[in-house]
């Protein structure tokens, strides 16, 4: 019973496609009080993001302490423009020279988790395949055609979209993984199901770079809303005041209602 | 009065401060059956009062030009000391205003509280509806976001399909031909200053005439017909302190719920704040899916059913105009809905179903089966108000007792 619900909740998400027709995303759970996650996060924005983009928005000192680093770390290691800690996050390079390198201005992401949800960035990240007709040599299933290059590449290694064999279920007697050909299926139109995989691993296997994307959006949902884990605590404080205020509140108003009929 | 002291002697002899107290407070007598419905009123009063307060607040450290206005809001959202409590207390509170003005609303509708002699307060209700649409849509420009900018794209140009004169008005109302910082920064001076005097003129006039006839209640008798020796209501009990302490328990509940969504679900899935919102407006790139917040998703539904521009104008007009004349449509001898005819009962039920599902369809692309629905629903929506003159002057009404029923 147990390998048969594993078997229609492996196929579930090709149902999924299958109806939609638009991205699948894939599941990013956000952990802000990871602070190691947010840190490592931070450290491969700033090492591989804000070359290009900005977050405008913040401040390189309140990262700093949301985040547990001391200002000089932050300085030394994660803080690569001519600034002050207590600057603004923004970048040099000028707008109208990325539009013209990249065919588009690449945006400030201070906002972006909370314009686009944290699974379409952790699905983005995870989704650049080798396209030789491309300029950058890159496309991206999640966004296609994209103007970015795959910044992450070498961390990455190359990934390719093609006919590959995936996981369709479990064997209910042994529980091994029964594989199939991707190209076996056809999707709504008709096409086989292309698949990305890896063909060339890079510094990072395949789960090493799935965790340094989930920090990387983890950190990224952070910033969108950095005061998000101190909104969620003092909220717990005025719950629990407005309900013990109820408590007197309400004898206050059976009291003064008693002898009314 | 004898225990009067010294002070509020020498205060009343030059303000009428306890009469005033008294007229309004401590001998205004209340029907003593109200229910549930009835906290939507001090509800739309709280959240009036959230609304200027933090919008105070927010005007320190904003700043209305289409270079700053959305850095600003990042700047309260993360530098301004529990600037992001106060922006989401605005947030919150205008999604939750509208919300308990439709409670409010469809209580008059209930309970006929708009039936004569009440329907200058429901015509005052109806004005501060109307400018309450508009202070929110201006408001709503003011983050420069993406859905700020062409929210306001689509509803301004729904001036130029006035004929002749259309296009010129629309250039007046932005200000530029194109939407631009000049109308952001006529937006924030209508929003902060002449849209707020206004409502507050408003509300003081509704309850000024409410406290002139009385409060209506769910029975809809008139608890002014039996009365003491003393001349009191016999059904009645005065407001204060018996409503005070009786709100308070309520306000504490609706704090809870509105404290809950301000901390833990700010963003309400996207329908208090919506997730384009969170770009700046660039006037280059329009939107997959252009919505209106939830609060004006009934109207734009109707606005789309019509193919064409000015027609759905018209209607979208005539589906506000003509909630402004319902104590005229309504010819039943009996206000409340407990007395009224079985078809009247399942009409109402309908009509408050028929409005939720228009203000759905509304935030919904108006294709395929949503269009067939929006059209269903905005029949529903009409057929409400033309058959309610017949309906209500010929149906069999149940006799209203002559006291409330508790």
């Amino acid at each position: 019973m147990k390998s048969l619900i594993a078997v229609i909740f492996a196929l579930l998400p090709s149902f999924v496609f299958a109806a939609g027709g638009n991205v699948q995303l894939n599941d990013m759970k956000v952990d802000l009080e990871d602070t190691a996650s947010l840190q490592r996060g931070a450290k491969y924005f700033a090492n591989y993001c804000m070359g290009c983009h900005s977050t405008k928005f913040a401040r390189y000192n309140r990262v700093a302490r949301d985040l547990g680093i001391p200002d000089d770390v932050m300085m030394d290691n994660l803080v690569f423009a001519e600034t002050k800690i207590g600057n603004l996050m923004e970048i040099a390079m000028r707008p109208e020279d990325s539009k013209k390198w990249f065919g588009a201005t690449p945006p400030d992401l201070t906002l972006v988790a909370r314009v686009r949800g944290a699974d379409w960035l952790y699905t983005y990240l995870g989704s650049f395949y080798a396209d030789e007709t491309r300029p950058y040599g890159y496309n991206n299933t999640a966004f296609k055609d994209v103007g970015m290059p795959h910044v992450l590449a070498g961390l990455q290694g190359k990934q390719v979209k093609g006919c590959a064999p995936v996981v369709i279920g479990f064997d209910p007697l042994t529980g091994q993984e029964l594989k199939e050909d991707s190209c076996a299926r056809t999707d709504d139109a008709g096409h086989p199901v292309e698949v990305l995989y890896l063909e060339e691993e890079g510094q990072l296997n395949a789960a090493e770079y799935d965790k340094a994307i989930a920090d990387i959006t983890n950190f990224l949902v952070y910033m969108g809303e950095p005061m998000a884990l101190e909104r969620k605590r003092i909220g717990f404080w005025v719950l629990l005041f407005l309900a013990i205020l109820f408590v007197p509140v309400y004898y206050l108003n059976r009291e003064f209602w008693r002898g009314i009929h | 009065m004898s225990n009067k002291s010294a002070f509020m002697s020498w205060i009343d002899a030059r303000l009428p401060v306890t009469a005033t107290f008294e007229k309004h407070m401590s001998k205004y007598y209340a029907p003593k059956n109200l229910n549930f419905w009835y906290f939507f009123g001090v509800f739309s009063f709280l959240m009036l009062a959230n609304q200027i307060l933090t919008g105070v607040w927010l005007t320190m450290s904003f700043t209305p030009s289409a270079e700053q206005a959305f850095a600003s809001v990042e700047y309260i959202m993360r530098d301004v000391e529990f600037g992001w409590l106060i922006r989401y207390m605005h947030s919150t509170g205008a999604s939750f205003f509208f919300l308990v003005i439709y409670m409010h609303m469809f209580r008059g509708l209930l309970y006929g509280s708009y039936q004569k002699p009440r329907e200058l307060i429901w015509i005052f209700g109806m004005a501060i509806y109307l400018m309450l649409m508009a202070e929110a849509f201006m408001g709503y420009v003011l983050p420069w976001g993406q859905m700020s900018y062409w929210g306001a794209q689509v509803i301004i140009s729904l001036f130029s399909a006035i004929p002749i004169v259309g296009d010129d008005l629309v250039t007046w109302i932005k200000g530029d031909f194109l939407i631009s910082g000049i109308t952001l920064n006529r937006f924030f001076a209508l929003h902060v200053i002449a849209l707020p005097l206004v409502i507050v003129a408003l509300v003081f006039m509704h309850i000024l005439a409410l406290h002139e006839v009385g409060s209506n209640n769910p029975d809809g008798v008139d608890i002014k017909k039996y009365k003491d020796e003393e001349g009191r209501p016999l059904d009645g009990i005065p407001f204060h302190p018996y409503y005070t302490v009786h709100d308070l328990v309520g306000i504490v509940v609706f704090l809870f719920v509105f404290c809950f969504v301000i901390f833990f679900w700010p963003e309400g899935n996207g329908y208090f704040l919506e997730h384009a919102n969170f770009e700046q407006a660039n006037g280059l790139k329009t939107p997959a899916h252009i919505a209106p917040v939830w609060y004006f998703g009934a109207f734009y539904t109707i606005l789309r059913v019509v193919p064409d521009k000015l027609g759905g104008v018209i209607l979208m007009g005539a589906a506000i105009a003509v909630l402004f004349v319902l104590p005229w449509l309504d010819r039943s001898p009996v206000r409340s809905w407990r007395y009224k005819g079985w078809i009247s009962r399942i009409n109402l039920v309908l009509f408050g179903l028929f409005f939720i599902l228009l203000t759905w369809l509304g935030t919904q692309p108006a294709t395929g089966i949503y269009a067939t629905l929006g059209l269903i629903s905005t029949i529903v929506y009409f057929a409400w108000f033309i058959t309610l003159p017949f309906i209500s002057a010929k149906e069999k009404t149940k006799p209203v007792p002559e006291r409330v029923t508790g």
